[in-house]
């Protein structure tokens, strides 16, 4: 990994309560480059970027964006920051009661004050780049659910974003839909020069457009490579999350007592 | 059996414990989220549309309901009003007994109670449902504050609102007791409204109204943004949610009305 990085995850630790979520999480996000992290569902992957996003902060750990420690940075602080980032939720999240165009005018009209023709070329030319300029006078519930993550996408990167954060881009959509969001992803991050995290449990998808990939299970980072590495590893956990294997160190049982014993108790407590 | 019945104490306080403690949590973080509210409304006054708008979802939209409640509770009134006080000869107060009633109690509380129905229930559905499609989350990232941007706007718009919803419900009452009592039945037309002058004091009664009215306003817009706020991100939580703003809402006014009453009008 290159020393330029954007985001520096140094022993994070975090937990909801006595929870214990995240566990001494260390991890680097160079410049320019598309990083994926993932990780079976529930293994904190979500949680870590609300943490980069400053949404939560970590129980102890040290977590730069860009150069600056996110936990100690006060509201004002954070929101100059988060203007520079651009986030993909996992549904889109758009605003209901606006338009497509709205929805992508929004950042431009919240944060600048340029005249509302050049919002309008700016919309148009954001729409055009994930290909829906002829849908922008569209409600968000007119729109499919590839063609909403798509406008959810134009909006995340309206004012030229430094950092992207997809949460989960590919969940629910048809493979159609998902090439071309991978696509849209891949195309932007360069086209921008950003940087860009990729949160997704769609291992194939993923492995065809970033550079680099963190795998995370039960809140520890327990692999990463390039995505050849992680073709070639003989890991038994990255083993069966790519090719998706029902058991393995990953069980396909919740924790619980013995089948056997279990029947029996249900016919003696009978 | 004694170490069942301390268990079932010790069960009994805990939970009494546990609720109490929930309870004053809940209060505390309202107190602290009404705080948020006065201190972003700043900011959420520069742009004054987004009040504006507000003001004619929750108040001009729930125009139709005030006024046809108003116009029915008022000729009830004159009909109610006129049987009693035509027994002692007096049918010619009824002027009087209908504003009064309307400007100093039912003007104020029923509108209110309409509007925490009406309007209330919607913007904690609106609020909760944005909630649990993270499109609070997603404003929040976008260093868009949702305290100034989506809940100061919808508390302020009910708060204007209500005052003047509660003086449309009283006008249009008046004028139903009027329909019934002058139209209807008869009572003199001059000695219904010369009354009405005279005895309707305009700081002591009407005045009196527009205070409760806004307290009322303020009370029931704050319940309903608090708990879209606070809504569990679920169907069955922003369900909830909606059930505890017309809950609370209701009985934060009938208590809130006895407080002000027995402030207002005592002795009178």
């Amino acid at each position: 990994m290159p020393a330029d990085s954007l985001v520096k995850i140094t022993d994070v630790n975090f937990a909801y309560d006595d929870r214990s979520i995240l566990k001494g999480i260390d991890m680097e996000i160079p410049r320019g480059k598309l990083v994926a992290i993932m990780g079976n569902s529930g293994c904190g992957k979500t949680t870590l970027l609300r943490l980069i996003g400053g949404q939560l902060k970590p129980t102890s750990g040290e977590l730069l964006v860009d150069g600056q420690s996110v936990p100690a940075m006060k509201h004002d602080e954070l929101y100059a920051m988060r203007r520079r980032m651009g986030m993909l939720f996992q549904f889109g999240a758009l605003f209901t009661d606006i338009s497509v165009f709205d929805n992508v005018a929004y950042l431009m009209r919240e944060h600048t004050n340029l005249p509302e023709e050049v919002i309008r070329d700016m919309v148009l030319m954001k729409l055009n780049a994930v290909g829906l300029r002829g849908a922008h006078h569209l409600m968000p519930a007119e729109l499919s659910g590839g063609m909403a993550r798509r406008v959810a996408l134009a909006r995340a990167i309206a004012l030229d974003p430094m950092l992207i954060m997809y949460d989960e881009p590919f969940a629910g959509l048809d493979p159609i839909s998902m090439g071309v969001i991978g696509q849209l992803i891949r195309k932007l991050n360069d086209a921008l020069g950003a940087t860009t995290i990729l949160v997704t449990h769609d291992v194939q998808e993923a492995l065809l457009i970033v550079d680099y990939v963190y795998f995370v299970s039960d809140g520890q980072i327990v692999a990463q490579g390039t995505p050849d590495d992680i073709r070639a590893s003989s890991d038994p956990f990255v083993h069966q999350f790519v090719f998706g294997e029902a058991d393995g160190p990953v069980h396909f049982h919740y924790p619980a007592a013995p089948f056997e014993q279990e029947l029996m108790r249900e016919v003696a407590g009978a | 059996m004694l170490k069942w019945t301390s268990s079932v104490l010790i069960e009994l306080v805990r939970s009494a414990g546990h609720r109490m403690n929930n309870a004053l949590q809940t209060l505390g973080f309202a107190a602290r989220f009404f705080m948020l509210i006065l201190v972003y409304s700043g900011q959420s006054f520069r742009r004054l549309h987004l009040t504006i708008r507000e003001i004619y979802f929750v108040g001009f939209q729930s125009l139709l309901i005030i006024l046809v409640s108003g116009l029915f509770i008022g000729m009830v009134l004159g009909m109610q009003g006129y049987e009693t006080l035509q027994r002692y000869g007096s049918s010619e107060a009824l002027g009087v007994l209908v504003a009064l009633s309307l400007t100093r109690e039912l003007g104020p509380v029923v509108s209110a109670l309409l509007f925490a129905s009406r309007a209330g229930s919607s913007i904690t559905a609106e609020i909760g449902l944005m909630k649990a499609t993270e499109q609070l989350t997603a404003m929040d990232m976008m260093a868009v504050n949702p305290i100034a941007r989506v809940v100061a706007p919808r508390f302020w718009g009910g708060v204007i609102s209500m005052p003047l919803l509660a003086a449309l419900f009283s006008a249009i009452g008046v004028f139903g007791g009027y329909l019934i009592g002058v139209v209807l039945i008869g009572v003199d037309e001059g000695a219904f409204w010369s009354q009405m002058q005279g005895s309707v004091d305009f700081r002591f009664d009407v005045w009196n109204g527009i205070v409760k009215s806004f307290v009322f306003g303020t009370a029931v817009s704050l319940i309903a943004v608090f708990e879209g706020y606070d809504a569990v991100p679920t169907a069955e939580g922003v369900s909830a949610s909606i059930k505890r703003t017309v809950v609370y809402s209701a009985l934060a006014i009938l208590a809130l009305d006895f407080v002000l009453t027995s402030f207002m009008f005592r002795g009178v």
